[in-house]
């Protein structure tokens, strides 16, 4: 039979389409791998097996029957859990909802059904997408298909390792600090945070609402213009989305790119990233040089990454980042109480105040009671100035950096993450360390910017690196042309994890 | 010491919470709208379900500025959306999307009508939208049910500065803006459907040899009647004096900050509420959900633009042209569709006196008959002009004019042909009026006996074969003439 699990999304959608497999078989495929898997790696909160079969089988009679059946018809897609869908649960990973049906479809989801995508189930990640490893998942873990031990990074944790482990042809997952590049990197797959704006919000369950934004994650660039594509535009349930026109990404990612400045921010370079990421960065920049490319310094003051006299690392934009996130998100997380929606505690109360917090007590876990507690903090009486108000302040700065950059060059490259995958429960107990995880891929969020992690090379153990592509607003086609180019001249794409290996199905 | 050389001065300020009218809520597309079964008019996004992002209603914006013009405010180019966080069981996202720094309209001002005649200028400080909570339902003693129908739909906050001192004075500025708000067209304003409630501010600055004190501010809040709105100010005016008769310097603002009493609608007083546990932290923040409103200075010139009179110039200049009583003005400019009426039957040459007695005498009695407007009634302006050059030019008497008036609502026929079909015009033939006076006395030979003998009867008896001919002529013969040819006749 064909290759299943060595195509990618685009090459599945040809062989459905042409008629060599038919969805149903598509799907099985995946669903035994799912089965073979799932117990090493936890990627999913739920496997929607009998739906996906059905749905699989209706698009097959659609394509015999002739229809036209969109650009992804009977291609099988896990969705994060933070996506709203009127079928299974949406849980966020939290206990708190638990139970949690939603009745109505979110819009990027709702565009894949549309365009005849097979959703085969809801993937694992941080509790409400507070995390960068899928540790604060309330329903266990997911781990690295690359090395059990390690975390597949987060928070779209869930979401990177099906892809990575061939669970699923591709997987949207969500993004507000780097919950999509820095997984993808980890994971050794490609991951797109579109411009903020570019893929409508309604149906996902909001973190921090002026930086989340839905993406894919893809086994290639290629693929992650088809879904992009597949999921943009403006939707007037959201309007926070942008009205501009939505190019066609797949045909834009094979015109040649033409003269190209790449961007290189001289801040990013310090002694505070791993040298072995520091080395496959310049690599890949040499890489792209080859074809033609110019390389350029840059400046993004703002971004930069300090040491103190301890040795620690600090960020500006780290430290404005989780300030707007958790005030939001406090705000965000309000209607959790028991009485409308999530959990309601069992025990006894004396008021409606005590059901409150007993309620939210019990749902939620640590790190996500840490954010609410920060962010309620930052925006109380007579802080508000000294933190909320500061922290927009600096995120203006640091989206002035990038308007400034991008009039010396087309596309900013640089790491995605400071290393690889690290272990499961090392920085666990030390949220500090763990929040600077997503020290490069931050900035991209607070200033709204389309951002693209492709993989550039493994360590000398073996773990995947990810290089970082950062365009101005709207520049996905220029992002995902010059990651398209670097997976051309570098051969380095759709990189094939031990799991894979050792059970031998690819 | 007795308090009779103290000076009190009430100060009070109001916050009025108005139900903008429009067909659907405020960030959702729910229809707003009052009296269905409880939580039939909800969504996913008015119910705060997880995922869900407001887009706001435009129709509710343009109110908002409409109102916020008529009240002379400044409406900025930008204003943005904020979330005001608290827990509360109506609110379901336990937060209320509302506007913190940067309302939609803020400085302004309106003129109330005195009790003297004058009027007086009162502040505005702001006017902002925000979407209404839900109601809590405690009917039932073992839980609380839960209504979201009210949840989201437009609601506009004006908040004035404390220029009140007397509970009359917050009458006419609450009643003011009731007509306002009306004719303006942007809420329906019915009190028993909650579309309007205050929540007035109220302290006293006492000044008692040469020393000024000030009480602690009362909040008193949802009143929804005006009614409930005077007594709680003429009871709080009274109880507050009081309580800092007994103690002037313990009971003062610098001590005890703001209080919140409760209105007890059956004894007409205010009760004191528990202080909340800690003072209210909204921990404001800029709703990310929703872009920053825009209001360009050609939609606000096209706003402006539709405004028209208002009801306080209209009132001005009606005593100022037509020489209208404060009265009969105040009546005519309850909502603009009278005014309209009236102004439009002037434009097409009737006397102004005539027509409005014509629309404050028949026309308000059946306007109140049928719960309506004096513009609802069916009357149209080209027959309300007919008839009043009617009565100017004596081809109707007023008795005939009120009948006429009664049959020309609603209907095709005008004041001219009715008075012809049914008999109405004067009567200006004196053969005709001299017959009916004759079949009158002899018709009645007692009466004009007792007319002849004089005595105190007579003026009621003359009254009353007045009467007699008068009906003969169907109302049309004018009385002067009748008048004249019966006391000829009996030689008075």
């Amino acid at each position: 039979m064909t290759d299943v699990l060595g195509m990618t999304l685009t090459e599945l959608r040809d062989e459905i389409a042409s008629g060599s497999i038919s969805s149903q078989q598509a799907t099985k495929v995946y669903l035994d791998v799912v089965e073979e898997r799932e117990p090493q790696v936890s990627a999913f909160r739920e496997v929607l097996a009998d739906r996906a079969l059905t749905r699989a089988a209706e698009v097959d009679d659609e394509r015999q029957a002739g229809k036209d059946a969109g650009p992804l018809a009977g291609v099988p897609i896990a969705v994060k859990d933070n996506l709203c869908t009127p079928f299974g649960r949406t849980t966020c990973s939290s206990k708190i909802l638990a139970n949690f049906k939603a009745p109505y479809m979110s819009t990027a989801v709702g565009k894949l059904v549309d365009a005849g995508a097979v959703i085969l189930g809801k993937t694992n990640m941080d509790e409400f997408a507070m995390g960068s490893s899928t540790e604060n998942s309330g329903f266990g873990a997911t781990r690295n298909p690359w090395d059990l031990n390690r975390v597949p990074g987060g928070s779209s944790g869930g979401s990177a390792t099906a892809v990575a482990s061939r669970m699923c042809a591709a997987a949207l997952g969500s993004d507000t600090g780097g919950s999509i590049r820095q997984p993808a990197a980890f994971c050794g797959v490609a991951g797109l945070k579109p411009t903020y704006g570019r893929v409508s919000r309604y149906g996902l369950v909001a973190y921090g609402s002026s930086l989340d934004q839905i993406g894919p994650i893809t086994h290639d660039v290629a693929d992650c213009a088809l879904l992009t594509q597949v999921i943009s535009g403006h939707d007037p349930r959201d309007s926070t989305s942008l009205t501009a026109d939505v190019p066609d990404l797949p045909a834009a990612i094979n015109a040649p790119p033409g003269s190209l400045r790449i961007g290189l921010p001289k801040e990013f370079y310090s002694d505070a990233l791993d040298v072995e990421i520091n080395a496959a960065i310049h690599k890949a920049a040499d890489t792209l040089a080859q074809t033609g490319a110019q390389l350029v310094e840059i400046s993004l003051p703002h971004s930069r990454i300090d040491r103190d006299a301890e040795g620690k690392l600090s960020s500006y934009a780290v430290a404005c980042y989780y300030i707007v996130a958790m005030a939001e998100a406090s705000s965000n997380l309000a209607r959790y109480d028991g009485v409308h929606y999530g959990h309601r505690t069992s025990k006894d109360v004396e008021g409606i105040v005590e059901m409150y917090s007993k309620s939210r007590a019990e749902g939620f876990g640590q790190e996500v009671k840490r954010r609410i507690m920060l962010g309620n903090y930052t925006l109380s009486a007579g802080y508000y100035e000294a933190y909320y108000s500061k922290a927009l302040k600096v995120r203006r700065l640091i989206k002035n950096d990038f308007d400034e950059a991008f009039k010396l060059c087309d596309v900013v490259l640089c790491p995605t993450t400071p290393t690889t995958a690290f272990q499961i429960g090392e920085k666990a107990s030390d949220p500090l360390t763990m929040y600077l995880a997503d020290i490069y891929t931050i900035s991209v969020n607070l200033a709204g910017l389309p951002g693209l992690s492709l993989p550039c090379g493994l360590s000398a153990e073996g773990m995947p690196i990810g290089m970082q592509l950062i365009g101005p607003p709207l520049g996905e086609p220029v992002v995902l042309q010059v990651g398209r180019l670097f997976e051309q001249v570098s051969g380095i794409s759709r990189l094939t994890p031990p799991i894979v290996e050792r059970t031998g199905t690819n | 010491m007795n308090g009779a050389q103290d000076i009190v001065r009430a100060l009070i300020g109001m916050e009025i919470h108005v139900e903008l009218g429009t067909a659907t809520k405020m960030f959702c597309r729910c229809r707003n709208s009052f009296g269905d079964r409880p939580n039939t008019n909800v969504c996913p996004v008015c119910l705060g379900m997880p995922g869900v992002l407001p887009v706001m209603n435009r129709q509710a914006v343009e109110y908002s500025i409409k109102v916020g013009l008529a009240l002379k405010c400044r409406v900025p180019n930008f204003c943005k959306w904020d979330r005001k966080n608290y827990y509360y069981p109506d609110l379901p996202k336990n937060y209320q999307i509302s506007q913190y720094d940067l309302p939609l309209s803020a400085e302004g001002s309106i003129e109330i009508p005195l009790e003297d005649g004058r009027y007086k200028k009162i502040r505005i400080i702001r006017a902002h939208l925000e979407e209404d909570a839900g109601k809590n339902i405690h009917d039932n003693p073992t839980h609380t049910a839960i209504d979201l129908n009210r949840t989201g739909v437009p609601l506009l906050e004006i908040v004035s500065q404390p220029d009140m001192n007397s509970a009359s004075e917050v009458m006419a500025y609450a009643q003011t803006m009731h007509r306002l708000v009306r004719w303006l067209g942007v809420s329906q304003a019915n009190m028993q459907m909650g579309h309007m409630r205050f929540e007035p501010n109220i302290n006293l600055e006492i000044t008692r040899n040469k020393k000024t004190y000030k009480t602690p501010i009362v909040e008193v809040k949802n009143l929804n009647s005006f009614r409930a709105l005077r007594n709680t100010v003429a009871y709080e005016i009274d109880r507050q004096y009081e309580q800092w008769q007994v103690d002037p310097s313990g009971y003062a603002m610098d001590k005890m900050g703001k209080q919140n009493r409760g209105y007890d609608d059956a004894s007409g007083r205010t009760v004191y509420q528990r202080e909340k546990e800690e003072a209210h932290d909204y921990r404001y923040l800029p709703d990310p959900d929703l872009v920053p409103v825009i209001v360009a200075d050609q939609w606000r010139d096209e706003i402006a633009a539709s405004i028209g009179e208002l009801p306080l110039a209209r009132r001005q200049r009606y005593m100022a042209d037509f020489g209208m009583t404060f009265k009969e003005a105040d009546a005519l400019t309850q909502e603009p569709a009278t005014g309209d009426l009236l102004d439009r039957a002037i434009n097409k040459g009737a006397d102004p006196k005539r027509c409005v007695n014509l629309l404050l005498g028949k026309g308000a009695a059946i306007a109140n008959e049928q719960v309506c407007s004096i513009a609802e009634i069916g009357l149209t302006d080209d027959h309300l002009a007919e008839l009043a050059k009617m009565l100017a030019s004596g081809d109707v008497n007023a008795t005939a004019a009120e009948r006429i008036f009664s049959k020309m609502l609603g209907g095709e026929q005008g004041p001219r042909a009715i008075a012809e079909a049914e008999g109405l015009l004067a009567v200006t033939d004196t053969n005709a009026i001299e017959a009916w006076v004759e079949q009158a006395l002899s018709a009645n030979p007692q009466a004009v006996e007792e007319v002849k003998s004089g005595g105190k009867k007579q003026t009621k008896v003359l009254g009353y074969l007045m009467g007699q001919v008068m009906q003969k002529s169907r109302g049309a013969a004018p009385p002067t003439e009748v008048q004249k040819l019966l006391r000829a006749k009996l030689g008075l």
